[in-house]
């Protein structure tokens, strides 16, 4: 794929985010800064946050305290420098390869430069000869490679991918990550949320730990799996009940 | 029961003939509840695609008030539209009473908030599934609500062809503003009531089969829009 020169977003600063909704406190002082280069992932277990973290970094929901801040001149660069991949992939009812044309239009790109960058992320994520199928009649984990590739294709600097595996099977998983590795191997930075520890181990760079919207540990993904620092995190590699 | 046989064939004859006179009668029908069904989805789409999209004070106090309007009474419509257009009215030096186009106005009056309340209803189903992720690639406002019309276009189109039936069917409110007047304003409905009243029952009958034979198309048309859609959303 060819890459121009990426915008310059990161890093990215969280600093005592609050969210609450319906009186419950979700995020609770949530600090991290994330930085270009390794694999994020946000590591925990259900109602952790991580979703909701991902969501206000995207700017989908506003914190009731605390700052997001990018790198970068203003929000709207921010905007278009990031992509974000939903669990469950929102598809329009349109073939493969119109569902990326759409995102790529909304970006004003010209025909030709979409049509390079569709075919070609297309044939990174294996999903070329399925391109003008219904998106909606693909599988669940064609379904995730092609939202996966309809990021890709805005050329994002950063790339956040809420739990992308979670409903798949073990060789849709084993594609998608696959996919993930091209993304990262391009130059993207990934930042993905999973309660799954082996998809963690093998993908993750760094580690973020959230239990119940806080951060408990922000570290190397080795020393993680190695030496936790914290007794949720051991409880948790040990697959305990938080 | 020999002049009901006889008024039934009194009746298919007219039809399959042709007749002038009941083929005008259902052309003009069609020619105002078309233009009606134009009008209302032109204000009805944009107006309840919005209301479904967005989220303000007060909002459910107007969406009580959207559905509420479906259900309004012909009759009512037809009399405040009798009102307006009448020489006293605000608008009575547009001399429109008794003319198509006041039947025109008064139907799409009627069928522009069941259009806008399905409409909202269909589009706020789609926005809690596309929102988040359409915001997230960059859509604004309304490049969101564009979206969201063009991906429940095939159960939006079902909504139209409701409003249509709603519109063709009607009675009550085109009399009041349209005067029931041969070869002016008179369309279907108003033909089949005057026609009974007169005793003219093939004419009543023949009418009544085309409105009967439309309102098996306009719903196999739904029904098969839905199944279109069913396909579609898989």
């Amino acid at each position: 794929m060819p890459q121009p020169e990426r915008l310059r977003i990161l890093p990215l600063r969280l600093e005592g985010v609050v969210l609450e909704l319906g009186g419950a406190r979700l995020l609770d002082d949530l600090s991290f800064v994330l930085e270009r280069g390794p694999c994020s992932v946000i590591l925990g277990p259900n109602g952790a946050g991580k979703t909701l973290a991902l969501r206000v970094c995207n700017g989908l929901l506003k914190p009731d305290a605390g700052h997001v801040a990018w790198a970068g001149p203003d929000a709207a660069q921010a905007a278009r420098g990031r992509a974000l991949v939903f669990q469950r992939p929102m598809l329009l009812r349109r073939s493969a390869w119109a569902n990326i044309d759409y995102a790529l239009r909304l970006r004003r790109l010209p025909k030709p430069e979409r049509d390079q960058r569709i075919e070609t992320v297309l044939q990174e994520t294996r999903l070329l000869p399925l391109a003008s199928r219904p998106a909606r009649q693909l599988s669940g984990g064609e379904q995730q490679r092609l939202a996966l590739a309809r990021a890709w294709a805005t050329d994002p600097s950063v790339l956040f991918l809420d739990e992308p595996a979670a409903a798949l099977d073990p060789g849709a998983t084993r594609a998608l990550e696959e996919a993930i590795r091209a993304v990262r191997a391009s130059g993207t930075k990934i930042v993905m949320t999973t309660h799954d520890l082996g998809q963690a181990e093998r993908m993750a760079d760094e580690i973020l730990f959230m239990h119940r919207g806080h951060l408990l540990e922000q570290t190397r993904a080795a020393s993680f799996f190695t030496a936790p620092e914290t007794e949720e995190a051991r409880a948790f590699l040990k697959g305990e009940v938080l | 029961m020999n002049d009901l046989t006889l008024a039934f064939a009194t009746a298919l004859h007219l039809i399959l003939s042709f007749d002038p006179d009941l083929v005008e009668i259902v052309l003009l029908s069609l020619q105002v509840s078309g233009t009606a069904v134009v009008l209302a989805a032109l204000v009805g789409l944009p107006f309840g695609a919005a209301v479904g999209a967005l989220r303000f004070p007060g909002r459910r106090a107007l969406v009580v008030l959207l559905n509420a309007s479906m259900g309004l009474p012909p009759v009512v419509v037809g009399l405040l539209v009798y009102l307006v257009l009448s020489r006293s009215g605000p608008l009575g030096w547009l001399g429109l009473l008794f003319t198509p186009s006041a039947m025109v106005i008064a139907q799409t009056l009627l069928i522009a908030p069941i259009i806008a309340a399905l409409t909202r209803q269909a589009i706020e189903d789609l926005s809690e599934e596309y929102d988040e992720p359409l915001r997230s690639m960059g859509a604004n406002f309304p490049q969101r609500v564009a979206t969201l019309l063009f991906e429940g276009r095939l159960s939006l189109a079902t909504t139209l062809l409701a409003g249509f039936g709603r519109a063709i069917a009607e009675v009550g409110a085109v009399i009041i503003v349209g005067g029931n007047i041969a070869h002016v304003t008179r369309v279907m409905t108003t033909a089949i009531a005057l026609e009974t009243s007169r005793g003219d029952l093939p004419l009543a009958l023949g009418l009544g089969l085309v409105l009967v034979g439309i309102a098996i198309v306009v719903n196999g048309c739904a029904q098969w829009i839905q199944e279109v859609a069913r396909r579609a959303a898989t």
